[in-house]
């Protein structure tokens, strides 16, 4: 057997594999990105129907089953007032458990059992928190359906998520920034709120986005702690509202097609406001980045 | 402003694993005490046991008195915050605030500890950036952050901030190992000017940086692998490296190990 030596031509096995995964990716690409595109065409497309001023400034109330118009005027404001609260109670509490977890925790016996039921939560389907919410909010405590009993709902939902991605970024931090400030006599808090929250900040915020874009679409929940109404309710502490996911689950379901193009809008006035908080997230990191206040 | 340091008998730990051992010594006030020895000798160790860093790592801990003129650093009341405050550090590699400009950087430690009016600031920093040689290259952009500086300068917008907090002693460690000659050449005449007024201890591994800069020199080293690592011994930097007392001193300087 020969040994070769010195600079060869790369050998036609490896060009065959290397084109062949090469396809391999590109398909797989494609396969995860086709029905992406064909959902957010689909969703335009009939969307843009009953997209118009009416849609967004009228709601349901004394609309007919059979009449066209009408709008989810009451459904944007239920889901912006739901999914503000879900996050005013999940970004601190997954926060705080993040800092716990990187900064205090140590990897001991309560940082892993706190680890450990943050996984159990991510994996809770969401059904099951908004039945949580109804049998105790609602049925022990006597509540009434609202949007905070949704958002309540939608921060368990929230909170892993939250948690994870707060976690993750926490950790991406250099310990040498924390030694430096350390070793300047700043104690440890003063570090964490100085020097370790602001070097994470954009990550942080990447990671409360993914987690409002994800618990801003979750229809079940609502379902079972909002109830639904035709009518606008801007008080989210006091009797039924609506969200977009349940406007798109409630017009969907009747027989018309002026509710069909409704649902449709519905829909996509639920991705544009995702996408304009992503939008804002980005301006707010974009501006806070070191980068540009250095230029 | 510079104080004298005695340790004596300093054990340190990592977890069950001791890495040093029984280490006694007088660091001289307004002098430059260099630690040299090979790698995993545990001289990092012991100079961050100095300012109390060495605790910060999980499960780290440490026996022994470390007195600063009269104050026991690991008395029962001492809060290490202020230890360190009192005894600056600069590390192996540059790492000023990402988040902050340069001017910020210096800041910082003021910032974080205190009130300080913005034209107190702006002595004090213009003061610390004076003092670490680097003013004229950056007076006029303390507003670009500090990560866009090359790595000298880096460091010694380090050495700025941490004397900006106006300490007593000022550690480094290995200040100059990621540093070109150049560089390097800057923070050495940096550390000459700057032992006039500080209690300067510098851990190396360059020995001709230890014989060029240090006024004292100790050498640690380890009986074997796994093993703590102690001192060998202490003296003026000149015996050190022309007569020193031990066999082991003298095979380490002339390359005969490590």
């Amino acid at each position: 057997m020969t040994v070769q030596t010195g600079i060869q031509p790369i050998s036609a096995g490896r060009r065959v594999k290397d084109r062949a995964v090469q396809v391999l990716v590109y398909l797989a690409f494609a396969v995860a990105v086709i029905p992406l595109l064909s959902v957010l065409w689909l969703v335009v497309k009939n969307g843009l129907k009953r997209f118009d001023v009416e849609f967004l400034t009228h709601s349901m109330r004394n609309i007919g089953a059979r009449d066209a118009g009408g709008g989810a005027y009451h459904a944007i404001v239920g889901t912006l007032e739901q999914v503000l609260l879900a996050s005013l109670i999940a970004v601190p509490l997954g926060l705080l458990t993040a800092i716990y977890l990187v900064e205090y925790g140590n990897g001991g016996r309560l940082s892993r059992i706190i680890s450990f039921f943050v996984d159990v939560m991510t994996g809770v389907p969401s059904v099951v928190s908004g039945l949580f919410v109804l049998a105790f909010w609602v049925l022990v405590l006597g509540m009434s359906f609202s949007g905070f009993a949704g958002a309540l709902a939608l921060s368990i939902l929230m909170m892993p998520v939250v948690v994870r991605s707060a976690e993750e970024m926490l950790r991406l931090v250099p310990n040498e920034l924390r030694e430096a400030s350390y070793a300047l006599g700043v104690p440890k808090w003063r570090t964490i709120v100085k020097v370790v929250l602001p070097t994470a900040f954009t990550g942080i915020v990447t990671g409360v986005m993914l987690a409002v874009a994800r618990v801003a679409g979750e229809t079940a929940p609502l379902l079972l702690t909002v109830f639904i109404t035709d009518s606008i309710n801007t008080d989210p502490f006091h009797g039924p509202q609506m969200g977009l996911p349940l406007y798109v689950f409630d017009q969907a379901g009747r027989p018309t097609d002026t509710a069909i193009d409704r649902a449709w809008a519905g829909a996509l006035t639920l991705i544009l406001i995702v996408m304009l908080l992503n939008l804002v997230a980005r301006l707010i990191s974009w501006w806070r980045s070191p980068a540009k206040r250095g230029s | 402003m510079a104080k004298q340091i005695e340790v004596s008998d300093l054990d340190a730990y990592y977890g069950s694993h001791k890495a040093i051992a029984g280490v006694t010594m007088t660091i001289e006030p307004r002098a430059v005490t260099a630690f040299i020895g090979p790698s995993g000798c545990g001289k990092s160790t012991f100079l961050r046991t100095l300012n109390r860093m060495h605790e910060v790592i999980p499960g780290a801990r440490v026996e022994g008195k470390v007195r600063l003129e009269d104050e026991d650093l690991y008395g029962p009341n001492v809060d290490p915050v202020s230890v360190r405050r009192t005894i600056g550090m600069v590390f192996q590699r540059p790492n000023p605030f990402p988040t902050m400009s340069i001017f910020d950087n210096v800041a910082a430690g003021l910032r974080l500890n205190g009130r300080f009016s913005r034209s107190e600031l702006n002595g004090i920093v213009e003061e610390s950036l004076k003092g670490a040689n680097l003013w004229n290259e950056v007076k006029d952009r303390l507003g670009k952050p500090g990560a866009g500086l090359s790595g000298g300068q880096q460091q010694r917008l380090c050495i700025a901030r941490a004397i900006a907090v106006r300490p007593q002693v000022l550690l480094m460690d290995e200040p100059c190992s990621a540093l070109d000659p150049i560089s390097t050449l800057a923070i050495e005449d940096l550390i000459s000017r700057l032992k006039l007024d500080y209690t300067i201890v510098i851990v190396t591994h360059n020995m001709q940086q230890a014989a060029r800069v240090s006024d004292k020199t100790a050498f640690f080293n380890l009986a074997a692998q796994g093993q703590p690592g102690m001192l060998v011994e202490m003296d003026e930097t000149s015996k050190i490296f022309t007569n020193p007392a031990k066999k082991a001193t003298e095979d380490y300087i002339t390359g005969r190990f490590g």
